[in-house]
């Protein structure tokens, strides 16, 4: 499976077009982390904790797209973009979305 | 008077750690910047015509930073007058820089010559309801298509 934030695949040309496929994960923080961060807030710097679990969830909405993607029988995903969103307060949800391709 | 005290002794920490942080972070985003500026970034779409055949793969970097407490408190006083707000801009300066360098640093592992069509996005995970006690963080993350040949 490609995935890729290109129009396109270099070297390679689209012989079919499924739409959009999209992934999402809502997830919340917990309390120790949310402690953390609380004392971090008072001496600055990276929140190691939140990074990891942001990077975990960005990946888990990826899997959710690609096995999106891999159900329509594409073998590529075009044009990816992430977004994220605050929902309430201590959750965030992370998205995915692109376009499901056939390549050659 | 002893909530004073306390007030205090968090201004005096937040600046003197805060201080400290920052100044190493900046050397290290210094020195890493200097190790893969070989490697070009670009926000344009299109594959450089040198390059023929190639391999590509999605890379990201993020990164969640916080601010500390003597900056939080000294934008505070300074959104009363409005102006810039010196230290949120270098807050972000340096999430920026951190999550470009992670992204370059991975797409170093699988082998990449260049990073095109990157693309930056801010947002701020933890935006609280009740003011004063929202964690002032926040996340970047940068995404970039990594061309290996």
């Amino acid at each position: 499976m490609i995935i890729t934030n290109l129009e396109t695949v270099p070297g390679k040309s689209i012989t079919r077009h499924y739409g959009l496929v999209q992934g999402n994960t809502i997830r919340a923080k917990h309390v120790g982390r949310d402690l953390m961060a609380g004392l971090k807030n008072i001496f600055g710097g990276e929140l190691k904790g939140y990074t990891e679990l942001l990077s975990e969830s960005r990946q888990e909405a990826t899997d959710r797209m690609i096995q999106q993607a891999h159900s329509l029988g594409a073998n590529a995903v075009l044009n990816v973009r992430y977004s994220t969103s605050s929902i309430t307060q201590g959750a965030a949800e992370l998205y995915a979305y692109g376009t499901a391709v056939t390549v050659e | 008077m002893y909530e004073l005290l306390i007030f205090l002794t968090l201004l005096i920490l937040g600046y003197s750690f805060g201080q400290i942080s920052e100044r190493r972070h900046y050397r290290s985003i210094i020195e890493r910047e200097k190790q893969t500026l070989w490697m070009p970034v670009m926000t344009l779409k299109t594959v450089p015509p040198q390059i023929t055949r190639c391999h590509t793969q999605l890379v990201s970097g993020n990164v969640v930073i916080s601010i500390d407490f003597f900056k939080k408190f000294v934008a505070g006083l300074r959104s009363l007058f409005g102006g810039r707000l010196q230290s949120y801009e270098s807050l972000l300066d340096r999430a920026r820089r951190e999550a470009i360098l992670r992204m370059k640093e991975s797409a170093l592992e699988i082998g990449a010559k260049v990073i095109i069509n990157v693309r930056i996005e801010t947002a701020s995970i933890s935006k609280s309801s009740s003011r004063n006690n929202g964690i002032g963080s926040v996340e970047v993350v940068a995404y970039g298509t990594a061309l290996s040949v």
